[in-house]
This record gives structure tokens, sequence and C-alpha cells, in this order.
């Protein structure tokens, strides 16, 4: 069953480009030096938007933790479960998490604080998700 | 009706100092009405209106108030219940019936422009509209009787449920996540306090150590309160109490979250009297004091909040109630923080230190005795989790303990404070109440 498909916005916009490219983004302040997902109109720590731009992050992260999605809300996933659901931190800035079902790891099986890299999945035609594997 | 706009009342703060009428606001009623598993649809005895204005007598009646002595009616508009959250107002178009339920008002819907029309009070000048939940709406009466923008204020509560699997409807039913929703859905989160939760809650597993059915003692003992407490689902609908094995072979929900450590949606509505402290002390119950209300908002830095965060953001909320209460945790003799899912009530208990249990310290101290009976009568209420998810029993348990009127709940250890809250650790808010006013 396929998952939910994410309707990019005008913020977000920049962000799924880069994705459907096969690039993992991230706004980042020049002023703060801090990076910052998901996008927001203005820096979470100084306030400006002026100072914000994407830039490309090398898709490296760590499994934080996890849960396993037995009985959800979502229609369009309900025939997947039971399914990982991952909590992974960005090695550049471990402040920094996306959620992860974490392809080719099977539920339950999954290796809390193991390294991971970003991967990229189809969920509509010209639309990818950001994924991660474990290494 | 004047009500003024842009009413600034919530004290959303660091450093705020003792709240400006501390002690000088009281609750001088509360009503429940029937907590119902739904609405069937056609019971016009049970709608959520008929339900709230039930609940807005009992409160009225209980403090010895008539309808022209209300001048405010404070109500929340957002029941819970509905295709993926929020108002229930998603429930409609359905057929309607005859007035007063010739729309959806008073069915899934209530407001207070309703409920003054339906309980044909003359007097009242102040009814806001974009009332927020319980946890906040507290601190909203509490303000505005503070602040004289009435003196005899009404606070009301629906929580609205019909048929059908909760939630499993509206934008759940979606294809696509739009807004905030296309960072989290697309991998399968919904949204909710069982997210918020049960990831820190993992993390907090491996900080402190501990395995998450060290839950179990807290969730049972919340049943077995929830059972004490005569208006509550669990008491009025026959459920047995739990055992460790009950808990432990129980189904899992978001693994490892299980079913029973999850509220149990519901069809009720309970409402408060706030008042002036003068008033209250010639109304027909003892006045229960409000010593402070807080409330707070916290941003989360990324995609889901960590054990880090929760921390952080229960410290502050907990140093924000005790500096406004002028009070420190060895002053606070009921504690009932918000359960609505168990994974979450450990952040709380160990933010605001009750009886000295400090980070790390929670799941020893739900093994010891938090019995009523006993030394540690940890959410007295039962919470949410013995009584469903009206979200009104931590407050009713604390103005009931203080006023020594909480019958086989009635705690043996001294009971002249209590904190209630329904929160979650981002959002929400507390309130102090007091026996005395100082």
């Amino acid at each position: 069953m396929p998952k939910v498909i994410p309707v990019p916005d005008e913020l977000s916009k920049p962000f799924w480009d880069a994705v459907n490219a096969k690039r993992l983004v991230l706004q980042h302040c020049t002023g703060c030096n801090k990076l910052q997902y998901p996008p927001q109109q203005t820096c979470q720590v100084c306030g400006s938007d002026a100072k914000l731009a994407w830039k490309e992050v090398s898709g490296n992260g760590h499994i934080a933790t996890y849960i396993v999605i037995e009985d959800g809300r979502l229609n369009r996933r309900i025939p997947d479960q039971p399914y990982n659901l991952v909590m992974v931190t960005l090695d550049e800035d471990p402040t920094i998490n996306f959620y992860s079902n974490l392809p080719g790891t099977p539920p339950y099986k999954v290796p809390v604080g193991a390294p991971v890299e970003v991967t990229f999945e189809e969920v509509a035609p010209g639309q990818l998700i950001h994924e991660w594997r474990v290494k | 009706m004047a009500t003024p706009n842009n009413y600034s009342w919530r004290r959303d703060k660091d450093g705020l100092g003792v709240w400006e009428h501390r002690g000088k606001v009281a609750v001088a009623g509360y009503g429940h009405s029937p907590v119902d598993r739904r609405w069937d649809g056609v019971s016009m005895d049970k709608t959520l209106g008929a339900y709230s204005i039930l609940a807005c007598q009992k409160a009225m009646d209980d403090a010895g108030v008539t309808p022209d002595q209300i001048d405010g009616v404070i109500c929340c508009q957002g029941h819970i219940a509905g295709g993926s959250g929020g108002s229930s107002a998603q429930w409609a178009p359905r057929p309607y019936f005859d007035p007063p339920y010739d729309t959806e008002w008073g069915l899934t819907l209530v407001n207070a422009e309703w409920l003054i029309k339906q309980m044909r009070l003359p007097n009242v000048k102040f009814a806001p509209a974009n009332v927020p939940t319980i946890g906040e709406m507290v601190g909203m009466a509490a303000q505005a009787v503070g602040d004289g923008l009435c003196t005899t204020c009404v606070m009301i509560y629906p929580t609205g449920n019909l048929e059908g699997r909760y939630r499993r409807g509206g934008e759940n039913a979606d294809d696509y996540a739009r807004g905030a929703r296309q960072w989290t859905v697309p991998w399968g989160n919904h949204g909710g306090n069982d997210f918020i939760n049960t990831f820190p809650h993992n993390q907090y597993c491996l900080r402190y150590g501990g395995k998450h059915d060290d839950l179990a003692p807290f969730v049972i003992n919340q049943q077995r309160n929830g059972m004490l407490t005569p208006w509550g689902f669990n008491a009025t609908h026959g459920i047995e109490p739990i055992t460790v094995e009950d808990y432990m072979s129980s189904r899992y929900i978001l693994n490892p979250l299980r079913i029973w450590d999850c509220d149990r949606p519901v069809n009720a509505s309970a409402a408060y009297l706030f008042t002036t402290a003068d008033r209250a002390k010639d109304m027909r119950q003892p006045p229960v004091y409000v010593l402070n209300h807080s409330q707070h908002n916290f941003k989360q830095r990324s995609t889901q909040a960590d054990l880090d965060e929760i921390e952080m953001w229960t410290d502050r909320a907990a140093k924000r109630m005790y500096e406004g209460a002028g009070l420190s945790p060895k002053d606070v003799d009921i504690f009932n923080p918000y359960d609505g899912y168990s994974v979450m009530t450990q952040f709380y208990l160990e933010a605001f230190k009750w009886h000295g249990v400090k980070r790390g310290d929670a799941f020893a101290f739900y093994a010891g005795d938090i019995r009523v009976e006993g030394p540690h009568p940890f959410s007295s209420s039962g919470g949410n989790l013995g009584n469903g998810r009206t979200r009104t029993a931590m407050y009713t348990d604390s103005i009931e303990q203080l006023r020594g009127t909480a019958g086989r709940r009635q705690v043996t250890v001294r009971a002249e404070t209590a904190l209630a809250a329904f929160t979650t650790p981002p959002s929400g808010g507390w309130i102090m109440f007091g026996k005395h006013p100082s």
C-alpha cells in the first residue's frame, strides 16, 4: 500500500524539489549558522527571514528510538501495519530529527543507536520522500 | 453582552511573579453529566447540548446560584471528536431535529451563545468566543473573575464522541498530506499526544533504566481510582479492575503503547462555577480558592519532540506554576496531572518534584504505595484513564479533596492544596487550588 503523499507549498517547494532530485537540503541561517527542519518562515533562533538559505547536508544520521504502529488512524497505511516509525537524528546537528519507516528493516528489529543514511522513495509519480536505511 | 476582543488573560511567560489575584477567586460549584461511550444520534436527552445544560444546572445547584446571577459563560467549543481531530462539526451534515436541535448546535457542538439562549440566562456580560480547551480555560475563567469582567461565571467543557472508529476520517482518510502534516503523515505519524510522548518515553527508559511495562502499577491505580469516582465512565459502566497480567497482555496501539495506556473517548460534559472569593463565602459550599493559573506553548525544534525538550518544557511549566502560586513542591498535597496517555505522566511528576520525585525516579515511585489510602496518593482522581476522556476528573477530584468530599477517594494525608492540569508537555496549562486563600 502506498504512503500518504506530501503536498509541497510555497515554503516547502525548494525542499521537495531537492528531494525529487535525490538531494537532502535544509534551511540554514547564515547569521546563526544553525540548520532547521522542517522549514519555517524565519530562523527559530534569531527570527531572521533574510538570512535563511538552503544547504545540502550529508544525509548521515543515527537511530534515536522507534515505535511500531500496530493500530494507527491513517486509512492508507492500515494494510502496512505493523510498521516501524523511527526517529532519526542528523549527524551534523542531533537536535534535528526525521521520521523514517526504515525500509529494509523488519518491524520490531530496529537497531537503536545504529548509523543510517538517507535514501529516497517514490510515493507518487514524480514525488519522492526522504527515507533512511541502516548502513 | 460585551466581550472584549483580544483579552490578554494568559500567564504564559517565565518570571511573572505571584499571581495578582491569588486567593481572590474561588470555585464554588461543579457538575457532571453522565459519561457515555458515545451519543447514539437519536436520544435528545443525551446530546452534548443536553449534557452541558445538565452539568451547568448541577454546578449552579452545587453553589446555590440562580440563573439570574450568572454573568459569565465560558464554554470550549472544540469538542475533541471528529474525523481527524478538532471540532466535532466534522460530523455534520446530519439529519436534524426540532428546535433547539435544528442545526449541529446542541447535538455535537456547544458554545456559550447556544447555552445562554437555552438556559435563559438574562444577565450574562462576558461570553468570549475562541475559548481554548480546559487546561487553559480554567485559567481564563479565573483571570476573568479576578479582573472583574464577570463575578459569577460558569465554565463548561463538553467532550463528544459518536459511532465509528475514533478519528478514522477527515484528513486521516486523505491520500495527501498538506500543511504541517507533510512532515509527519507520509511516515505514519497522524499527530496526537501518543506520538508526542511515546518517543521521549522510550528515550526515558533508555536514559534512566526501566521498561515500558513499569507503567503498569500507575495504570492499574488509575483504573482503581476511577472505580472510586461515582460519576466516571468506569464506575458507571461496570468496568472490571485490571491486573498486571491484563495490562501486559493487552494489545499494542503504537508499540510499546498499549490499549490500557490510552484513555477512552466518551460523550460527556462538566461545568464549574468560578466566582470571587468574597461571594464564594456566602455560597452553599466551602470555597476552593484559586492560587494560580499558568499556561505554556513551547515550540519544538524539529519534527519530533525529544526527551531533552520534554524535560526542559515541563521544568519551565513547573517553575511558572510554583512561582505564581508562591508555593514549592513540598506544599502540594494533591497532584492531578494529565494522563490521557500514560507515557507522559512521569514527565510532569518529576518536573513538579511532587513528594520529592526527581528525574528518573517515577517508575520506582509507581512501584510504591500510590493508593489514595496511602502516603503518596498520586493522581487521586484516576484521571482520564480511570474515568474516560472527559479531561475534567483532575479538576473535580482536586476540588472534592480540598472540600473533604471525595468519598472513597478521600486521601488520608493533608489536603489543603491541589494542582491539576490538562496539558501536553509543549502546550496547555496548570491550576493550583487552595483550601485557604493564602
